[in-house]
């Protein structure tokens, strides 16, 4: 009998829909009402947004291979929010001038973080980790403590709301439909993402081939920051308030969502479609915990056995005995 | 010619970068701070770096097998969680020495998990380790969700002010564990350990127990990790859920500038041990270097980036000499 396969992005979604379906029978559950059920499905997609915006730089990293990983994403994602609050203090205007301004700085600490992994030879989860340490501190240092700033209306109008009334989709959804295209074309329709694909693969057969592995790194990292920023953009841009813990929260999500995906932790391997529904899968989880009102530790221990389980699938390395 | 001897050398002495890196730090906070030699201040120096000197031993060896353990900061808090809320402030000694005890249990079965997960189903120790920090911590919080409990004043103070032979205890617990180190690299077992992490499959072939080497490195690690939040709640006398997670980067930092390669094989403990003295003395230094508080954070972070590159640096200047 032939086996069944399912690739890994429609086994997340087949999750993420029974997950939701079940949630429905939870005593406090939308039960049989459909509106209800739609406005919850909308607002988990809408949270869903942002975790899937920040996990597509780590999907970038995690693909190029040789144990990539970013774990400065949640703290450039808090640093770029607060920038945003900023630059932005709520003028219309400046919002072009904050986007620029948060797409710089998250690729500036990735290319940091891509220099220290690439020449100084500092594995990536460690080089990130300590990365992470030191975005936090400059956090302190331009806050000390405290945020003052506003988000513009034209950032929750075009992030937050709907395009027109009877549309019942917020943008921020949209925006990620798009960012979900424009994922892909980069993955599957440039030299880039052949690149990339051959980097995670095997990075000495890619180097002879012709591959700049070492541009790629770089390029790699720095994007991945960039997209860590764009995520605090948007972060704050539906929110409308800031916090100096408002991107931690997503970091483990962000590497766990990539994994739900199926994209393989050892690289190589992976696609951003995935991601997205990891995203989901992992922000319904999240949201269960809380309509089930388990507290903070709780969670983390379901993320961490979540995660755990999910590599156990599929991160297997090969034996030593052939 | 002197070139190539000082090369040599350090190959042969990985450690000898470690030993001039704590000399110099040494030096800096003498100035300082010139009572450091005095009996008083150097146990009260010594019985705050014990803790992450037990962890970054623990670190050295999983290191060395060529994995690494995330974890070992989830494991911090179990115990510190454990003995503040199970043993009490106003335990009796009996009753803290049984639940040492325990605790030392904890720290073997949390590296078993994690060995068991990496050894045997062949995953990444990177996420997997990180997934189980997720978990550990996530029950540490669970058992303790907001910072209180305690232990006994006498025995806490045991663990502060003993002094033998006008020596701090640190001392006394680091000779013995350079002592068993000394013996277990002597032994079959350590020839093993660094086959391993040099090359598992060059190992397999010569018919090491490559599974068997790298499960026990993380119990081996657990176990450092639990006697490390044993020290830590004796030096704290109370509980908090979140007191563990810092450590882990620092004990890694400790292993890094301590010589070893993180790729593995290469290295020792003496090495780790004194990277670990060098990472609590550079924290001393920046506490009397009177730097702005709201900097603090920046500045710790930063150096220990540094400290992480130090040795990417090195070698990025001895290619370019040849």
């Amino acid at each position: 009998m032939k086996r069944i396969s399912i690739s890994p992005p429609v086994a997340a979604l087949l999750l993420a829909v029974t997950l939701f379906l079940l949630s429905g029978l939870l005593p406090n559950g939308f039960g049989s009402n459909l509106d209800v059920a739609r406005a919850q499905a909308t607002n988990i997609v809408r949270l869903a947004v942002f975790l899937g915006v920040i996990a597509a730089g780590q999907t970038l990293v995690i693909i190029s291979g040789s144990e990539g990983i970013d774990l400065s994403a949640g703290s450039v994602v808090t640093l770029t929010a607060i920038l945003t609050y900023i630059v932005v203090n709520g003028a219309n205007e400046r919002v072009l001038t904050a986007l620029l301004v948060t797409l710089a700085v998250g690729a500036l600490i990735g290319f940091i973080n891509g220099v220290g992994i690439t020449f100084l030879r500092i594995s990536p989860f460690v080089m990130t980790l300590g990365m992470a340490g030191v975005v936090t501190g400059a956090i302190i240092v331009i806050t000390h403590g405290t945020v003052s700033g506003k988000v513009a209306p034209i950032m929750t109008r075009l992030i937050a709301r709907p395009l027109s009334p009877d549309l019942q989709i917020p943008n921020a959804i949209i925006i990620w439909l798009i960012f979900g295209i424009l994922m892909w074309l980069l993955l599957e329709r440039t030299t880039f993402g052949r690149n990339l694909f051959a980097i995670g693969v095997n990075r000495v057969t890619a180097r002879l081939s012709g591959v700049n592995v070492t541009g790629m790194n770089l390029a790699t990292y720095s994007l991945a920051g960039a997209l860590a920023g764009f995520g605090g953009f948007l972060l704050v841009g539906n929110t409308g308030v800031v916090h100096l813990q408002l991107g931690q929260p997503f970091l483990f999500p962000s590497i766990a969502a990539v994994a739900v995906g199926g994209t393989l932790l050892s690289g190589g391997k992976g696609s951003y479609w995935g991601t997205m529904a990891g995203a989901i899968v992992l922000t319904l989880i999240t949201s269960l915990l809380t309509t089930m009102q388990m507290p903070e530790s709780v969670r983390r221990m379901v993320l961490g056995a979540t995660l755990l389980i999910l590599i156990s699938i599929y991160g297997r390395q090969r034996a030593l005995r052939q | 010619m002197n070139q190539s001897r000082w090369d040599a050398l350090a190959a042969r002495q990985p450690a000898l970068f470690a030993l001039v890196l704590l000399v110099l730090s040494l030096v800096i906070n003498v100035i300082l701070q010139p009572n450091m030699f005095a009996r008083e201040t150097l146990n009260s120096n010594m019985r705050v770096f014990l803790p992450i000197i037990l962890m970054a031993v623990g670190q050295a060896v999983v290191i060395l097998g060529g994995g690494i353990d995330i974890s070992v900061g989830g494991i911090v808090s179990i115990v510190n969680t454990v003995l503040a809320t199970r043993v009490g402030l106003d335990g009796s000694p009996e009753k803290m020495w049984g639940f040492v005890f325990l605790s030392l249990l904890i720290g073997l079965l949390a590296g078993a998990i994690n060995g068991f997960f990496i050894a045997f189903l062949r995953l990444q120790p990177i996420i997997t380790t990180y997934a189980t920090s997720f978990l550990y911590a996530g029950l540490g919080l669970f058992i303790l969700p907001n910072p209180g409990g305690g232990i006994p004043g006498s025995i806490a103070a045991l663990y502060r002010n003993s002094t033998p032979f006008s020596l701090p205890l640190a001392f006394y617990v680091i000779a013995i564990i350079l002592l068993i180190w000394l013996y277990i690299s002597s032994t079959r077992y350590g020839k093993f350990l660094y086959a391993v992490g040099g090359k598992a499959e060059a190992a397999y072939e010569t018919a090491v127990p490559v599974n068997m080497v790298r499960f026990s490195t993380y119990v081996i690690s657990g176990l450092m990790a639990a006697l490390s939040g044993i020290a830590i709640t004796m030096l704290s006398g109370s509980g908090n859920a979140d007191i563990g997670g810092p450590m882990t980067l620092n004990s890694i930092t400790a292993v890094v500038i301590g010589g070893n390669a993180l790729s593995g094989g290469v290295g020792g403990v003496v090495g780790p041990v004194m990277g670990a003295i060098t990472v609590g003395i550079i924290q001393n230094i920046i506490s009397f270097a009177d730097i702005d508080t709201w900097w603090e954070t920046f500045v710790k972070a930063t150096i220990i980036v540094v400290a992480l590159a130090t040795p990417g640096i090195v070698n990025l200047f001895r290619r370019r000499r040849i």
